[in-house]
Order: C-alpha cells, then sequence, then structure tokens
C-alpha cells in the first residue's frame, strides 16, 4: 500500500510510470525507486526461498546491508531488492536457494 | 588510478558533515557511498530533532539533510554515488565498484563514515517475512512511502521504537502494542507519551514468545517477563499483527576499519567492537580516520560533530588550516559533543566514549 498522503511530508505526486513482472504477473511501478518498494506496493512480502528448508524470506533491513531480500532480477540473482532502482519492463522472480547464474541473459 | 587527498566513505550525516568542513578549509575531497542518493538515515528522519540551536534543535531531519547537500554541492565536493567500497588496502588505497566495474582510488587521509545498521532478535518465527528492522519500516514509510503493513507490533521502547510507531501511525498504520523487554521504557518520555496518547497500549517486561505464520507474519503472541528475565507462563498474549519492527539497537558497521588494521575495543555501550580513535578522530592507523556510528552507536547529532571534527583534523593534517585555528575550531565542536552527551540519556555514552578515547593510552 503506498503512502499518499502525509501530515508532514504532504501529498506523495509520483505517478507509477513503469512496469514490472513478477513471477509472471504484472505490477506498476515508479521509475527509480527501490523494487522492493513497489513489490510491497503490491502487497509482496516473500522475496525468496532459503536453499535447505525452502522458508520464506522478506525485506529486514532495507539499507543492503542484510541480503534477505534479493531476488533474481532480469536474469540475475542475489540482486538486493531494496536499493536496486525500478526500470521498465524488469523480470523478477522470487529466489529459490541461491539462484541460477544460467538463467542470465 | 583516480587519486584525492580526503576520500570519505559514506556519505551520510558525519560523511558530509567531514566533507564539508576540510572542503570549505581548501580540501580536495571525495565522498564515496554505495546508494543512489547521499544523504544517509537522515532522509527518513522526519521528527524534528532535540538538542540546542547549534545541534539544529526543532530542525527536521530529513530538512538537515537537504542543508548539508546544498552545502555540499556548493563547495564542489565529489560525491560518487552507487560506488560500494569493498576493500581497503596499504599506502591508503580503496577499492570500490561502480557500475559493476572495479575501480581504485588513492587517498592522502581516509575517513570512514560507515555508519551502523540494525541489530536482529531470535524468537520463533523471526525470519517470517514481515519480520525487520524499525528503521527498515521508516525507509519504507518515509523515503519510498510505501506502507510495509497495516497492524504493527513494535518491539524496543528506546527512541528509534518510539519514534518509529508514530511515524508509522503518520504514514496510515495502526501499531497494536509496543512491547519492552526491560521493567520500563528507554526513550524520551515525551515521545513515549505521543504514542500513548495515539492510543497505542505500551506493555514492558514483556518480549515476544513467538511469531504466527506460515509465508508470512499473521500474528504475535507475546509473554511476559520475571525479574530474571524470564517467561511467565500463562501470561501470554496474542495479537493480530502484519509486521513486527525490531528497534533493538544498532551495531557499528566496522567491517572496513578492521581490513584496514585498527585497532579496536570492546564497549557493549556503544554497541560492541568499536575502532579506537583519538581527539581528533584519528584511529591507530596515521591518516585514518572514523566518524558517527562507526566509532559507536548514538545519533546523527553527535555524528555530525564528529564528522566535523575529523574534518578540521584531516584538513589540518594537509596544511589547510593552521594550529591555532584549528585548535579553536576543534575546541568549539568538542564543547557541542560534550553538551549532547550530557543528562540522563547522555551520560552514559559520555563515560563510553571516555572509555574508547583512553584505550589509545592504553594501547601505548
Amino acid at each position: 500500500m503506498r503512502v499518499i498522503h502525509h501530515p508532514i511530508l504532504g501529498d506523495d505526486t509520483r505517478v507509477c510510470n513503469a512496469t514490472i513482472t513478477v513471477d509472471g504477473r504484472q505490477i506498476p511501478a515508479v521509475e527509480g525507486e527501490p523494487i522492493a518498494a513497489a513489490l510491497l506496493a503490491a502487497g509482496i512480502k516473500k522475496f525468496r526461498e532459503t536453499p535447505k528448508h525452502h522458508k520464506p524470506r522478506g525485506i529486514f533491513c532495507a539499507i543492503g546491508r542484510c541480503t534477505d531480500c534479493i531476488m533474481t532480477v532480469d536474469g540475475i540473482p542475489n540482486v538486493r531488492t531494496c536499493i536496486t532502482p525500478v526500470r521498465d519492463g524488469m523480470v523478477i522472480k522470487t529466489q529459490k536457494g541461491l539462484g541460477e547464474w544460467s538463467e542470465a541473459k | 588510478m583516480k587519486t584525492t587527498e580526503i576520500a570519505v566513505i559514506g556519505a551520510g550525516p558525519a560523511g558530509l558533515s567531514c566533507a564539508v568542513e576540510a572542503a570549505r578549509a581548501g580540501a580536495k575531497v571525495t565522498v564515496l557511498d554505495e546508494n543512489l542518493k547521499p544523504g544517509g538515515q537522515l532522509f527518513k528522519q522526519i521528527h524534528k530533532f532535540f538538542g540546542s540551536r547549534e545541534h539544529k534543535a526543532g530542525t527536521r531531519g530529513f530538512r538537515i539533510g537537504e542543508q548539508l547537500l546544498s552545502e555540499t554541492e556548493k563547495l564542489g565536493v565529489e560525491v560518487l554515488l552507487s560506488s560500494t567500497v569493498y576493500g581497503l588496502y596499504e599506502d591508503r588505497l580503496i577499492a570500490y565498484i561502480k557500475d559493476g566495474k572495479d575501480n581504485t582510488l588513492r587517498a592522502e587521509k581516509i575517513v570512514i563514515a560507515t555508519g551502523a545498521s540494525e541489530n536482529a532478535l531470535a524468537f520463533p518465527g523471526c525470519t517470517l517475512p514481515g519480520v525487520m528492522g524499525a528503521g527498515a519500516a521508516q525507509t519504507m514509510i518515509n523515503v519510498n512511502r510505501v506502507l510495509p503493513g497495516k497492524k504493527v507490533i513494535m518491539v524496543g521502547s528506546g527512541n528509534v521504537g518510539l519514534i518509529v510507531s508514530y511515524q508509522l501511525m503518520q504514514a496510515g498504520a495502526d501499531v497494536v502494542a509496543l512491547i519492552e523487554a526491560a521493567p520500563k521504557i528507554g526513550g524520551y518520555g515525551v515521545h513515549a507519551a505521543k504514542i500513548r496518547r495515539a492510543g497505542v497500549p505500551i506493555f514492558v517486561s514483556t518480549t515476544i514468545k513467538e511469531v504466527l505464520g506460515e509465508e508470512m507474519v499473521e500474528g504475535v503472541v507475546t509473554v511476559e517477563l520475571n525479574e530474571k528475565w524470564q517467561p511467565i507462563e500463562g501470561t501470554e498474549r496474542e495479537f493480530e499483527a502484519d509486521t513486527v519492527c525490531l528497534a533493538v539497537g544498532l551495531s557499528p558497521l566496522t567491517e572496513l576499519a578492521w581490513m584496514a588494521g585498527c585497532e579496536f575495543t570492546f564497549i557493549p555501550a556503544l554497541g560492541g567492537h568499536v575502532p579506537i580513535h583519538d581527539k581528533n578522530m584519528e584511529t591507530t592507523l596515521p591518516g585514518i580516520y572514523v566518524a558517527g556510528d562507526i566509532t559507536g552507536v548514538e545519533e546523527a547529532s553527535s555524528a555530525m560533530e564528529e564528522g566535523r571534527l575529523a574534518g578540521v583534523a584531516a584538513a589540518e593534517s594537509l596544511g589547510y588550516i593552521d594550529a591555532q585555528k584549528a585548535e579553536e575550531l576543534k575546541q568549539q565542536i568538542w564543547a557541542r559533543l560534550d553538551a549532547l552527551r550530557t543528562g540522563p540519556f547522555g551520560e552514559g555514552r559520555f563515560s563510553a566514549k571516555l572509555k574508547q578515547l583512553n584505550s589509545r593510552r592504553l594501547l601505548a
């Protein structure tokens, strides 16, 4: 959910000017915002599964330190989505385990 | 290879303040930061700062960030963004990655101002999506303008827990409860009163027993603690929630200082292992300085003062400020730092910082 109105920061006047594909589903996004923000706005909280026990993981630190939010972006695994900006047309996949480099374009 | 006089790693409050001070004296300064934008964590701090007028009390954090950025620009400081520093080598050689490419930068002086990161807390369900740092939630709502969830349980009643609870409400979330393991509230009474007035219950001597949910957070079970910090059976409470925010302290981001070979000391009150530095913020390695949360977790106001101190000292050592003028500037900064480290919340940090300074003498 986006925070449109805010008592201190005022209204968010940005518009969704990009579309990204997440596991085959198209979601609207703002060009340049972190991928993780676009996902949260679309209600997506699970970003990856752990290698051994396939447990879900999502955002923890949101500043690029913890690597819990890594996903496979345009075929490249282990991308920190909290600090990687959205570009129109990005293809994002929930990462299973360590991901696969062979998916890279 | 690129060269500069003073390289500052981290464009947060400490790093930018350092850059401004050194550049004003005439030094050539290059700031490196891995983020897309400079400012560190200042832009998520939408509350008014505390302290006195010199510390910009009453000004909101993001406004202070804007002021710092405009000064940085006016002075022509070079700021390299999306530049992740991954190594510090002999003779002050910095290795960093920018746009997927390897780069090196040699500097005469290096200031490490990498900040801190949030601590985690272990409990059943602590890895579920929806459990996150309070600062992470703050980044999401105030910088990225998205809500991480609608019903939040906040863990920790220090100023971060109290302030972020209020900001979550400003952003439209419902803070279901704030819990604190200690028997009393950790942060300023004025912040606690504010969220209590807004209807948030605060439970002290209470911790998380478990977080419920398979794929994401669906609920939280809390339990009360006795005077020995052990859970009291039968005191469980269950809350419906989709988000758990952890405001349980921060740890200095010290990797680069370790790698460079700086000597460390262990001071729990400052967040654990912290690099030893002198009154000029210089580490045990000549020409390598530290400033801000890496030297011990405090807040943005003291980070900015430490940054200025390192900036003055580094510029002085390069001959841009004469000894007398430098001493004058440093006296002013030391006085302001001492003022920030007073009162019931500052005294602990004052004695911890003194211990850190003294540990340098013990090495000799």
